[in-house]
């Protein structure tokens, strides 16, 4: 163990702000993180104990314990739920001979519950010692537990059925498919890695910024922050070190166009972040992408190879002397909160992902306390065709606030569900039509955080005017359960994501989550649905995004579909809580003193 | 001193699972407590041990959450008799202290209290939990006053200050608003 620890740590130069490679290169070596380990993590560092520790217990995919030799995390979304995720965990439960959360008796199989993992369009899906399987079934479950049994390899088990386009790269070599249902022009078009950034380095970098400022392109990860203004500050920022971070951590459930976007043109991210390098005076670019997507790891690690050797990146980058930037990987270890920019900062210097308190704003403190640029994977990509195109010719696209294309992720009760991307400005009805969905009950827009919509709404279009996106569509039957199937699954998740800093977020994500509970039992009040109500504003003291928005689905849905929670609550006297039972309360009191 | 041209608001007061604190600083109102009982009159409470309801009450004041059955009848009773309920302190509000119990089950409770904690396991041969008709039913786990019956004002504190008291009472007795500072739940 010792010897494996110092290995790792000597790797990356005995850096404490590396700790989360760190981490996750020791868990790959030696399978848990067990407590001597940590404790040996800490002496090698030459840092306290608890700073490892807090770090170790803040990701979900750092495990303290063993967790088997095949670990299974299945997703538990909303849409894994949808496309019969419940019948695939009996039969894995049944098969391994253990529950969710647990390990088999013989340590071979544990089954773990995991946050929606970027595959909506392929549901159910699970990561198996980091490989990910989609499509599952109740008989593939077997199947896979069997091989498990009989000792195969995870590659074993996957089979050699590729996805389409680059998920067959032999440095992929995964069953994902692209799903690529639409292509538009700003992402999924022809394109020639390095023009861009060739005719970047012949510009100024005053000249660069006022090009993305007159194309008025904005933030693609869902607030829309206009992106040049955000590389003017960083640009203005005091200091010579300066960092580009590229935002692949994409945890919104029903989102997965990064990962499509990565697979098919890592190039045109990669560039974009080049631009954004040269335009802010940055010489560190950092690709911040979620666990889930480790399968696509050796893959970026070659695109970046040829990339430095064809003087895209690396000393003299486009050929341009003294233009010197190149681009790492930082891997998260699961936790939704790191999409936050700050949280997203804090976890690739190696600590727990918790939002930091602004101002100062990355821009000007980010990074290691230099200025650091957040772009979200999409925004770097309409940067590239900005520079290709021109401000004007992207003028021309879109709606007066919202111009370029945006890249959908669509899932749910649908014929097709994948990747559109499309012009701003569709109204939710064209995307259902474009779609094949029919007999629609609500839409999701923009995952939880978002809000969700009922019928009187699908006229709305999608631009920052309006309905303003991430690119997330979730798609919801008439024949759902709204508030059970949807609705209580989004609680649980804040609940489990919240990352505890903030009281309202860390309290009020859990009472929330009991009291739609309570309502789906038929237990409610019309006092609890008015409680939850009147939460909003208390949340918006919270302070990042995930936690002011943490009961969006709540309080979307008591908005847009009332009748819903009035089917379910007590009407008559309600003097009496109609969810306390007493016979049920003194049960278990009753059995103690029988035993005795 | 008040206006007295009202006539008499009728009070009730209970301990459910409390530790009398509460009722403690409602005495602390010291001489206050004159002209309270000038204002209104005290039914069912321990402070004049009445214990049952004689009257239907305008204001009830619970003490303690409810960790057995004899406490949630207690609690369902105020709530047929007064017209307004308030959960007084931490345990009525939250479940307080009792609560700390609330993630050990029963069975390990009452296998510590009666059976094998360090102070009994010598004593109780016959391995006895009492469990005499008599007496009440320990309920699984501390329940708050709100999640059995409605309530319908929370003073929070443990105790509540007693000049926190008074002035709710104040302002349920009188019908003024009551004026609540900034420190007055600003508790870090």
């Amino acid at each position: 163990m010792e010897k494996t620890i110092t290995a790792v740590i000597k790797k990356y130069n005995g850096d404490e702000t590396r700790l989360m490679d760190i981490l996750i290169d020791i868990q790959a070596e030696l399978g848990y993180l067990a407590d001597a380990t940590v404790a040996q993590i800490a002496k090698t560092l030459n840092i306290p104990q608890v700073d490892v520790e807090q770090t170790v217990s803040f990701y979900h995919f750092f495990a303290r314990q063993p967790r088997g030799k095949y670990t299974v995390y299945l997703n538990d979304s909303v849409v894994a739920n949808f496309h019969g995720r419940a019948a695939v965990a009996r039969a894995f439960e049944e098969a391994a001979g253990c529950a969710f959360e647990q390990v088999s008796s013989d340590g071979l199989i544990g089954l773990f519950d995991t946050a929606c993992m970027g595959m909506s369009d392929q549901e159910p899906a699970a990561l198996i010692n980091d490989v990910v399987f989609t499509r599952l079934t109740p008989t593939r479950a077997r199947e896979l537990v069997a091989g498990m049994k009989a000792g195969k390899t995870v590659a074993q088990l996957h089979g050699n059925k590729y996805g389409d386009g680059q998920n067959a790269h032999p440095l992929i070599h995964s069953m994902v498919c692209n799903n690529i249902q639409r292509r538009g022009v700003m992402v999924f078009d022809d394109y020639e890695p390095g023009t861009a950034i060739k005719r970047v380095v012949t510009m100024s970098s005053n000249e660069v910024i006022a090009m993305v400022k007159a194309a008025s392109v904005r933030g693609r990860g869902g607030a829309g922050f206009p992106t040049g203004m955000k590389w003017d500050f960083a640009r203005k920022a005091p200091g010579d070190v300066k960092y580009i971070f590229c935002n692949a951590d994409e945890g919104e459930p029903g989102t997965f166009k990064d990962r499509v976007i990565l697979t098919e043109l890592p190039q045109l991210v990669f560039e974009g972040m080049a631009i954004a390098g040269y335009a802010v005076g940055a010489k560190q670019g950092i690709l911040y992408i979620r666990n889930e997507y480790r399968y696509l790891r050796a893959y970026l690690e070659q695109v970046l190879a040829d990339m430095r050797n064809n003087n895209l990146l690396g000393p003299l980058t486009a050929g341009k002397a003294g233009f010197n930037f190149d681009v790492k990987i930082q891997f998260g270890a699961g936790a939704y909160v790191c999409g936050e920019e700050s949280a997203l900062i804090e976890s690739a210097e190696g600590k727990r992902g918790e939002p930091r308190d602004r101002p100062p704003f990355p821009v000007e403190k980010g990074y290691l306390q230099k200025p650091t640029v957040v772009n979200n994977v999409e925004t770097l990509c309409s940067v590239v065709k900005v520079m290709l195109n021109g401000a004007d010719w992207y003028n021309k696209l879109g709606t007066e606030e919202s111009k370029g294309t945006k890249v959908l992720s669509v899932s749910g009760d649908c014929a097709k569900p994948g990747i559109y991307e499309v012009v701003w400005g569709f109204t939710v009805n064209d995307i259902l039509n474009m779609v094949g969905a029919k007999d629609v009950q609500a839409v999701q827009v923009g995952g939880p955080s978002g809000s969700c919509i009922g019928s009187s709404e699908f006229n709305r279009i999608l631009a920052y005017e309006d309905l303003a996106t991430g690119g997330s569509l979730i798609i919801i039957g008439q024949h759902r359960d709204l508030l059970k199937d949807v609705v209580l699954n989004f609680a649980r998740f804040f609940r489990e994501e919240s990352c505890g800093s903030c009281v309202p977020c860390r309290a009020l994500t859990g009472m929330a989550q009991v009291l739609l509970e309570k309502i789906i039992a038929g237990k409610g009040t019309a006092g609890d649905v008015e409680n939850l109500r009147s939460w909003l504003p208390i949340m918006k003291h919270n302070r990042c995004g995930l936690g002011q928005t943490a009961l969006n689905p709540v309080i979307t849905t008591i908005k847009n579909f009332k009748g819903l929670y009035d089917q379910r609550i007590k009407a008559g006297d309600l003097r009496f809580a109609p969810s306390f039972d007493l016979a049920a309360a003194v049960k278990d009191y009753e059995a103690a003193v029988a035993e005795v | 001193m008040l206006e007295k041209t009202m006539p008499k608001k009728i009070i009730a007061t209970a301990s459910l699972a409390g530790c009398f604190g509460c009722h403690m600083s409602l005495l602390d109102i010291d001489e206050r407590i004159l002209e309270l009982i000038e204002l209104v009159e005290f039914n069912k409470s321990p402070i004049d041990d009445i214990k049952t309801f004689t009257k239907e009450c305008d204001i009830g004041l619970i003490e303690g959450g409810c960790c057995n059955d004899e406490n949630v009848h207690n609690l369902i009773e105020f709530r047929k008799h007064c017209k307004v309920l308030v959960a007084l302190g931490e345990c009525a509000i939250m479940g307080g202290l009792p609560s700390l119990r609330n993630t050990i089950p029963l069975k390990e409770c009452l296998d510590e209290a009666y059976l094998n904690g360090p102070t009994v396991a010598d004593c109780n041969e016959q391995k006895i939990i009492p469990h005499d008709p008599d007496l009440p039913k320990i309920l699984n786990r501390i329940y708050p006053c709100h999640e059995v019956v409605k309530i319908d004002y929370f003073l929070p504190g443990c105790p509540p200050r007693a000049d926190l008291i008074w002035d709710a009472l104040v302002a349920l007795v009188t019908g003024a608003e009551l004026k609540l500072e900034y420190s007055t739940f600003k508790f870090d």
